[in-house]
């Protein structure tokens, strides 16, 4: 059940690209068709899949407060939280570079189709984004990291083909000169992400919108606090307004 | 600009406008867009970045006769990790709340495409003071798109700005909101910021012609 809700959480409720703006540069710049498209989004899953549950392992064994403790008793108090970012982008790089030597070997005709994307990968912030939000939210176990990167690095290629399709489809159209390309591409996704915020009461029955969200602890607790803010206040004034009435 | 030579003097200003990083060469909006709810981070995010990729350029640029370039992008990888260290430490220093709200949007700095793309087709090529000055314009460039979003998103949607009410107070209905204005809370929720980034290319494009994609 605890794998199940977090497949579908990652999936579409923190969907990397409509509710984190992760990987934006490679789903604007290699989103033109949908075949490249679909190469790339299979090469993300493909590295979110070996490089979140990997980070992970670093995570508990070397990096948290009191990791250290399987060397000794003396170990048990250092914090060596702050190099995780300069070790889990080694990992990272590390991993695209050995992937792309594996692949190259044993399935050319797969290098041949994800070769080019592959270096690019290294430098995609979805990939990054995904084992430091493993980091912040505390995942509890190596299943649920495995998990956690593959249902991520899914979310993100339904984004990248779905936007593919629609610039595919788009050309027809008659945008305005100044919004064609670019500017559209911004809208569209802005659209789809309003979409994707449906998803928010889909792990709670709907009940409560945003407890699911809350959970997280990240930015995304950070706007929710400001909206349930903003609709107090105006249920408040609203019902002065009645009294008043 | 005495100091500044004319052409140096483009480095900085052309990534503002006509070159900038975020509209026209399409980089850098992953870690940027998330932390655009209101002015605050925004312009927290702007100098960090400004200072990875001025230092970042600079030390590249110093670099750049002996990197192999076979393993360039872990070096360079490596450079900009040490630098968003120093960023992340400072501000869990000093500014410990800010530093919780920015999150992980900190750390992302690192996969900033426009840090990897500036060393890339700058400081690999030039001396230390030009890459200096283009990291500082290209930065530059990318904050003002932040903070011009930061700055819409936190007025329109929450009616302040850095926290002050300037809008007037929504519950006792003071300044705008006495003639009946409301806040509008969808420009706090995510989405929003690319529909604004959007506007901001529209208005920019219908302003030079020359930018105009064919599609």
């Amino acid at each position: 059940m605890e794998h199940i809700e977090l497949f579908f959480k990652s999936v579409f409720v923190d969907n990397m690209v409509f509710a984190y703006f992760l990987g934006m540069c490679s789903y604007l710049a290699v989103s033109k068709k949908v075949s490249t498209a679909v190469g790339l989004g299979a090469a993300v899953i493909f590295v979110l899949t070996v490089t979140v549950p990997m980070n992970w392992l670093l995570d508990q064994y070397i990096l948290r407060e009191g990791a250290l403790v399987w060397l000794g008793e003396g170990y048990a108090d250092y914090d060596l939280s702050f190099l995780s970012f300069i070790l889990f982008i080694a990992t990272i790089a590390t991993m695209v570079q050995l992937v792309e030597i594996v692949v190259e070997k044993f399935s050319p005709s797969l290098y041949n189709s994800l070769g080019i994307f592959l270096p690019l990968i290294a430098v995609n912030c979805a990939i990054l984004g995904g084992s430091l939000f493993m980091q912040s939210r505390d995942i509890a176990t190596f299943g649920l990291a495995l998990n956690y990167g593959f249902s991520s690095g899914i979310g993100w290629f339904l984004a990248i083909v779905a936007i593919a399709a629609i610039r595919e489809k788009i050309r027809y159209s008659n945008v305005p000169a100044p919004l064609r390309g670019l500017g559209i591409t911004f809208i569209i996704t802005g659209l789809m992400a309003i979409g994707f915020m449906s998803f928010g009461g889909m792990l709670t029955g709907g009940g409560e919108e945003t407890s699911s969200l809350e959970t997280d602890g990240e930015v995304g607790l950070k706007t929710e606090e400001t909206i349930q803010d903003n609709s107090e206040t105006i249920e408040i004034t609203e019902v002065s307004e009645i009294t008043q009435q | 600009m005495g100091l500044l030579s004319k052409k140096d003097s483009k480095l900085i200003l052309d990534p503002l406008a006509d070159n900038n990083p975020i509209t026209i060469q399409v980089l850098g909006i992953c870690s940027a867009l998330a932390i655009t709810a209101q002015l605050k981070p925004s312009i927290v995010m702007a100098i960090s970045v400004v200072f990875v990729l001025g230092v970042g350029n600079v030390v590249i640029s110093l670099m750049r006769n002996i990197i192999p370039s076979k393993i360039r992008i872990i070096v360079q990888l490596i450079v900009v990790a040490t630098l968003v260290i120093i960023v992340d430490q400072v501000l869990k220093a000093f500014a410990y709340e800010l530093s919780k709200e920015l999150s992980v949007f900190i750390g992302l700095i690192i996969t900033n495409c426009i840090i990897m793309g500036r060393f890339e087709a700058f400081a690999l090529g030039n001396g230390p003071w030009r890459s200096f000055l283009d990291g500082i314009g290209n930065a530059a460039g990318y904050g003002v798109i932040l903070i011009i979003v930061g700055f819409f998103r936190e007025l329109l949607g929450s009616g302040t700005l850095f926290g002050f009410k300037v809008l007037g107070d929504p519950v006792e209905k003071s300044g705008l909101y006495a003639i009946g204005y409301e806040n509008n809370g969808f420009m706090v929720l995510p989405p929003m910021a690319l529909i604004v980034v959007g506007l901001i290319i529209w208005v920019q494009r219908s302003r030079n012609k020359e930018l105009i994609e064919e599609n």
